[in-house]
């Protein structure tokens, strides 16, 4: 794998820090005028999805990660793993609970997701922005209500909770935006 | 900053019309500033055949043909300060330059390789006799308000919780470490200039940023120095009389009650060439007219270097040195 002087370290590049694959949030270049010259980094372990910063010195190397982003489609879950396809070879992958993180809340089958490897192995799976699952539990809607003030809890077909609109009723097809966990609308069938 | 930006747009200047029009107008009321109180506009050249010996200072160089000579080494300058100080010595009186300067493997939110520097010379001054005329200057250009005043020592203590003279770096680390500061492996064996270094840029300058803070900073350590002179005090600890301008937080500018003994600037500059040997950096001339003009006699004096690309950020309420220069090292 190649190996990165801090000073050539980019906002998006995947490096190794402390044994984990890393990608660069922010590399600021520090120098006081008449002192050591410091490169002050932010990084998000993919694997934890924590952000935390630390400072190197300007000419340190950093070794780079082994990380690719292949999309795949997710064929099921087997009460254990969680098993996708790369489309083009039919090439298949067995995902742990850990690497599903929050995708297993949002994701029912034939979604395309992408799946960040390393070496090799599945460690994230991004579902894709918006999902469409039923409802399969919430309040009896209120007669008349269309305006959505208020709102209740909704359990979808995935297990996931989301705030709904009164009107919504056990069977409705939502639209629901994965990466603030909302509900958007009712999906047209 | 560049990355996957095409020809086709970096032809563009970075800055806008408004902040140019800024531009010429600080250039301006600078000139008129120093006209007024008679202190004299001067050039010198930008390349030398001697480099600034400072081992956090990266010269560019070049080669010039010069004719039945051959190929002769130059550096560009990364401060017009050793022709100025020559000036000094021959009698010019008070003298200011705006000048190009360079600094090798600089470039950041912050830094560019090339910049704009306005460089004054006060015989007669004392440090804080010239923090009065920075004071001046920034009234001219309308900055507000007047930079308070510290020491580096009653920056450290006030808002750092340390002393920068005699806490061991076991103390520094622990400071770092309770303001969540997370340093690489390679830096625990730092010199401890370093570890005041980081506090300085990592602990204390974010609170002056937050505040939007304008201050200056006094009476330095010993050995960071660089071309100040030092000042003994029965009991107390020594210091080197240099000072920082910081404009809403950011480090804008440098000065000093000048060195002007031949043999400590001769010291210092041999002692440079040996952390520069002991660390691998490049072996640099040694400015030798700058040492005869020293021994000639260099008047006492003070003097300050105002990074003016810096200073029109902060005039023009913007965040990064591109959007104060026309066209940036990428686009250059």
């Amino acid at each position: 794998m190649a190996t990165y002087n801090t000073n050539d370290l980019k906002n998006g590049l995947r490096v190794m820090i402390d044994d984990a694959p890393c990608t660069i949030v922010d590399a600021e270049f520090v120098k006081p005028g008449k002192g050591q010259a410091f490169c002050r980094l932010k990084y998000r372990n993919l694997k934890t999805g924590r952000v935390n910063e630390r400072t190197y010195r300007s000419t340190e190397s950093l070794e780079g990660a082994d990380v690719v982003d292949v999309d795949m489609q997710y064929l099921y879950n087997d009460g254990e793993r969680w098993h996708f396809m790369v489309p083009e070879t039919f090439e298949q992958y067995e995902i742990d609970e850990k690497a599903m993180g929050e995708a297993k809340m949002w994701v029912k089958g034939q979604e395309q997701c992408i799946v960040t490897l390393w070496n090799g192995i599945p460690i994230v799976v991004e579902p894709p922005n918006f999902v469409e699952l039923a409802v399969t539990e919430t309040d009896p809607g209120v007669r008349g209500d269309t305006s959505g003030g208020g709102g209740k809890p909704a359990t979808l077909e995935t297990g996931a909770v989301v705030r709904v609109p009164l009107f919504i009723n056990i069977g409705d097809m939502l639209k629901v935006d994965t990466r603030s966990g909302e509900y958007v609308s009712r999906a047209k069938t | 900053m560049a990355g996957a930006e095409t020809v086709s747009d970096s032809w563009r200047p970075t800055v806008t019309l408004p902040v140019m029009r800024q531009r010429a107008r600080l250039l301006a009321t600078l000139r008129a500033f120093f006209a007024s109180r008679d202190v004299l506009e001067v050039e010198t050249p930008l390349l030398s055949q001697a480099a600034v010996t400072d081992r956090h200072l990266d010269s560019l160089v070049t080669d010039v043909q010069v004719p039945g000579q051959g190929l002769r080494r130059y550096y560009l300058q990364t401060s017009p300060e050793f022709a100025m100080k020559r000036l000094l010595a021959s009698g010019s009186g008070p003298i200011y330059q705006i000048a190009r300067v360079f600094r090798n493997g600089e470039r950041g939110r912050l830094h560019n390789p090339e910049f704009t520097m306005l460089e004054w010379y006060r015989p007669g001054y004392d440090h804080h006799a010239l923090m009065d005329e920075v004071d001046a200057l920034l009234q001219a250009l309308e900055l507000v308000p007047a930079p308070a005043r510290f020491s580096y020592a009653e920056a450290f203590r006030n808002y750092a919780g340390v002393d920068p003279f005699v806490n061991d770096i076991a103390r520094l680390r622990h400071c770092l470490v309770a303001h969540d500061v997370d340093v690489s492996a390679a830096l625990h064996d730092q010199a401890r200039d370093s570890w005041l270094d980081l506090i300085l840029t990592h602990v204390i300058e974010p609170q002056w940023r937050r505040q939007a803070l304008n201050c200056y900073l006094y009476d330095y350590p010993p050995s960071q120095a660089a071309l100040a002179r030092i000042r003994h005090s029965p009991g107390l600890p020594a210091v080197a009389e240099r000072f920082e301008l910081y404009l809403h937080g950011i480090e804008v500018a440098n000065g000093y009650h000048e060195l002007t003994d031949v043999n400590e600037q001769r010291r210092r500059f041999l002692h440079d060439l040996a952390l520069r040997q002991q660390q691998q950096l490049p072996q640099v001339p040694v400015d030798d007219r700058l040492l005869a003009a020293l021994q000639a006699g260099l008047p006492a004096c003070a003097g300050i270097a105002i990074g003016i690309d810096r200073l029109l950020m902060v005039l023009a309420g913007v965040d990064t040195l591109q959007q104060v220069m026309c066209f940036p090292l990428e686009r250059a």
